[in-house]
């Protein structure tokens, strides 16, 4: 089914300071949103706006067309989350935080087996996540974008703790996403390298 | 291992989920559990050590002291019902999840209660017999507790979503939540301090019971638009 992710004339105003005006994108299936910019200009803001977790000053933000705000259930159906923190118990295994994540949203018919290893945590599942690496734990929690059945995902920095190959991995499933029809809003401060009809917004 | 076959979760799904990762967060972590049941412990044994032995002070004040307690216990471990989850992302993936949200926070508040609430209504009666409560009054003085603690989760779990981004917050907590837990306060102290006189107390345990279902229908949306609210 094709999606569309779209916006008008976003404004957000953050205490004295006006982070963005006037922003628009339009975004269909197999496209790729990357906001760019330096630190704290705004770009995790405006992800959390676009997602619904922020309230715009003006503006408003489209799902298939229709106003996010008038149907926040089935927008948030659609989408999965992966932010600087990642939202993962340090307490928990990788299986308990994974099985909760189930229960939120509609899972993809994929093989979890495969998701492991593909992923390369295979082997930490009983394991505490207090007691992996960052870059582990950041790979835990790309599993969510794989587990979950939704065309649109939501990166905010998705690279932070990975190593290169683990960046590497990030680029091909996103391209992967992509070109299976997904959608993806990526906010990132290095290069990114992903082979899809690319949008991109730098804020100041 | 099979994969779920593009599994839809239903409504309570939510529901469950969250209580059940809480309490098995609190299993792995006792502490936070036996905090608040520990406070509850050593407020009441140290209270007839302050104001002497006599057999009648301690019948007249035991209900009040053990309610007291019991709400302060309350306040104490409300702080963390949300702050875990604020600190380590969890809460947005609670406010981007296409469950209902106050359906969430009432998870997790059921959680809290079952691991704070509930153990103080269980250990409640080995302190009774400090305060020398007729054993026919500690069935009663049991279900108010339980009743009052149910009420007290629900309220403070919309304070602790409102203070959840400030740090340190716990002061402002108790203020907010007070003025609401009075009232809980009140009723359960004075019922089982009716009981104990023989006197009719029944009314007492119906308005506790009327505080926790009102409080049960209206406090998870609260909470929940405090939660959004205070993610901005």
């Amino acid at each position: 089914m094709n999606s569309t992710l779209s916006a008008e004339n976003l404004t957000l105003i953050r205490g004295e300071r006006c982070l963005f005006e006037g922003l628009g994108f339009a975004l269909s299936s197999g496209e790729l949103l990357i906001l760019e910019g330096r630190n704290g200009c705004g770009k995790t803001s405006l992800m959390r706006a676009i997602a619904g977790m922020l309230s715009l000053e003006t503006g408003e933000v489209f799902w298939n067309q229709r106003p996010v705000r008038a149907q926040r259930q089935v927008f948030h159906g659609s989408l999965v989350w992966l932010a600087h923190r990642t939202g993962l118990k340090g307490d928990l295994n990788m299986l308990e935080n994974l099985h909760f994540e189930r229960s939120l949203r509609q899972q993809s018919a994929r093989d979890v087996e495969s998701v492991y290893s593909r992923l390369g945590i295979e082997r930490l599942r009983k394991l505490p996540l207090r007691s992996l690496s960052a870059g582990q734990q950041r790979r835990v929690a790309l599993a969510r974008l794989l587990l979950a059945d939704v065309p649109l995902w939501m990166l905010d920095e998705p690279f932070t703790n990975l190593d290169r190959e683990g960046r590497k991995l990030v680029m091909e499933l996103v391209e992967e996403h992509l070109a299976g029809g997904g959608l993806c809003v990526m906010a990132a401060h290095q290069d990114v390298e992903i082979n899809a009809p690319t949008t991109k917004i730098r804020l100041q | 291992m099979s994969a779920p076959n593009a599994f839809q979760p239903g409504i309570f799904s939510g529901l469950w989920a969250t209580a059940r990762r809480d309490l098995l967060l609190a299993w792995k972590r006792p502490g936070d559990v036996l905090n608040p049941l520990f406070f509850f412990a050593m407020v009441c044994t140290l209270f007839p050590l302050a104001v002497g032995p006599s057999a009648e002070q301690l019948e007249f004040s035991g209900p009040g002291v053990l309610w007291v307690a019991a709400l302060l216990a309350t306040l104490l471990s409300l702080n963390s019902l949300f702050l875990g989850d604020f600190e380590d992302g969890s809460l947005d993936q609670l406010l981007v999840s296409p469950q209902p949200l106050p359906v969430l926070a009432l998870g997790k508040t059921l959680a809290h209660w079952l691991t704070s609430g509930l153990p103080l209504v269980f250990v409640s009666p080995l302190l009774a017999i400090t305060y020398r409560m007729p054993w026919s009054v500690v069935p009663i003085m049991m279900l108010t507790l339980a009743l009052g603690t149910i009420s007290l989760s629900l309220l403070g779990s919309i304070g602790a979503a409102l203070t959840v981004g400030l740090h340190r917050g716990t002061a402002l907590l108790s203020l907010l939540i007070l003025p609401l837990a009075m009232p809980v306060l009140l009723l359960g102290a004075n019922t089982v301090s009716l009981a104990a006189g023989n006197d009719i107390y029944s009314t007492g345990v119906w308005a506790l019971g009327a505080y926790a279902v009102a409080s049960l229908s209206l406090a998870p949306y609260a909470t929940a638009a405090a939660l959004r609210i205070s993610n901005e």
